[in-house]
């Protein structure tokens, strides 16, 4: 196996680092909302993990049709990390939101069209690594893997026009509002905490998608090795 | 079979076959076995029928009950029904070697993709048109508009499109059937989801502009899920 780079372990330690601040923003530094309360600092983490998760399907879709020209299986392994790391952390999003929505709309899920096509973008990369697990074959695996991850990056964007064509009870952060929504607005200390909750989770993004390549470039090699020892 | 002679009778003709040519064979080639069977379409509409008395215990379908819900259970019927037909149409291809034979005709591959596409789009308007007529006569409502059938036009071309490409690709991985319903239900939800929010709006009688927006986002989608699954499906059926 290769060596570690220097720069994916001085990553490894600035994940850490920028995690704790992060945590010591969200959860002391921002002053408490006068409306929400205590609560509201899940959103710090919440818009952070949203925004690796739907970065990480932008990325792994990139990365599929840079697949399917290039035929370079760094691609593929580039996009199986993107979307293997998202999913998770998409996945945090949906349970940080829950946590969030159960005092403030007084229950843990609500089939909002926000929330709803949240679930299925969720979805969608799940039957990604199905559809993955259902082929033996690697070059096939990697090319319907980066057509699925295409389909997939076009259908996700609904989740975010959703919130302007259908009527919505989740908040916007970004961009201008209808008349009828809920507007959060920020104090300046809220938005050190915001903008480095951003920061810190996609400082620890790069640092495992890092991390996901190299455990593939290895599962590539076990795979090698198992078709030379049965040959 | 069938395409593989007509091909090489157009062949002979005039050199190459044209695309508009190839397309109409591979499609006739389709409704041609189908028609000798009726294999996919009576299981299409058997299944729609049994489904749709599913919904009828399940949601205790009556008056008030009826006109939320009629585009819902229209559009989960034929989602469902729809999986069957392409599950059908390319398994057959697959298991036959057919698909090889037509991977070897002197055609471009998205004229494959098209023929297959246009044939699965046929078996589920034709389902639908015994569909409407029997939820209508059902459930005493009228189905029969000229807009709503339109609706439902597009949401099948959106839903078709994606579909024959997705289950090119779930043909040929190991769970086949199973993994079908998987891919394509959430890639498709902006279809679905926009042609129910539609045909829901046009039976409860609201306004045009209300419908408007789920009516663009449909044709919208349905651009772009055929423009996509006509440049991919090269890497989809290359061996």
């Amino acid at each position: 196996m290769q060596k570690r780079p220097i720069l994916l372990s001085i990553l490894d330690a600035a994940s850490i680092i920028v995690l704790a601040v992060s945590t010591y923003l969200a959860l002391v530094f921002a002053p408490t909302e006068a409306v929400m309360g205590q609560v509201q600092r899940v959103f710090y983490f919440h818009i952070g993990t949203a925004w690796v998760g739907l970065l990480g399907f932008v990325i792994a879709a990139v990365a599929g049709i840079a697949y399917l020209i290039t035929k370079n299986t760094r691609w593929d392994r580039f996009e199986v990390a993107a979307v293997e790391v998202s999913t998770v952390f998409f996945f945090i999003t949906i349970v940080l939101g829950s946590i969030w929505a159960r005092p403030a709309w007084n229950t843990w899920w609500t089939w909002d069209p926000r929330l709803t096509t949240a679930a299925i973008t969720e979805l969608i990369y799940i039957a990604y690594f199905m559809l993955r697990q259902g082929i033996e074959d690697p070059e096939k695996r990697a090319r319907f893997g980066a057509v699925y991850t295409l389909l997939g990056g076009i259908s996700a964007p609904i989740t975010f026009m959703v919130i302007r064509l259908f009527r919505t009870i989740h908040p916007v952060i970004i961009g201008s509002a209808n008349a009828n929504q809920e507007k959060m607005s920020m104090t300046g200390d809220m938005k050190v905490a915001f903008f480095f909750g951003l920061f810190a989770f996609t400082v620890i993004f790069i640092d495992l998608i890092w991390h996901r390549i190299r455990l593939g470039s290895l599962e590539e090699k076990v795979e090698q090795l198992k078709l030379k020892v049965s040959m | 079979m069938n395409s593989k002679s007509e091909g090489r009778m157009q062949k002979a003709e005039s050199g190459h076959p044209s695309f508009f040519k190839a397309t109409l064979a591979i499609i006739q080639k389709d409704l041609a076995a189908e028609f000798r069977s009726f294999e996919l379409i009576s299981a299409m509409l058997v299944f729609s029928l049994l489904v749709i008395i599913i919904f009828n215990f399940a949601l205790e379908l009556d008056v008030k009950v009826r006109e939320s819900v009629t585009s819902g259970v229209l559009w989960t019927t034929f989602a469902f029904a729809g999986t069957l037909g392409l599950n059908r149409s390319m398994s057959v291809e697959k298991d036959r070697g057919c698909m090889d034979g037509l991977l070897l005709a002197p055609v471009d591959r998205s004229v494959i993709y098209f023929g297959k596409a246009i044939s699965n789009l046929i078996f589920m308007l034709i389902v639908e048109a015994i569909v409407l007529p029997v939820y209508s006569l059902l459930y005493n409502v009228n189905l029969f508009r000229l807009d709503l059938v339109g609706v439902i036009l597009l949401g099948s071309i959106g839903y078709a499109a994606v579909g024959t490409l997705l289950s090119t690709m779930s043909a040929q991985t190991r769970t086949r059937e199973v993994l079908l319903p998987i891919l394509l239900f959430p890639v498709a939800m902006p279809v679905l989801l926009s042609s129910v929010k539609a045909s829901g709006g046009l039976l409860i009688g609201a306004e045009f502009a209300e419908i408007l927006a789920p009516l663009n986002l449909l044709i919208v989608y349905d651009i772009i899920f055929v423009a996509i699954a006509f440049m991919v499906f090269d890497y989809v059926v290359e061996e």
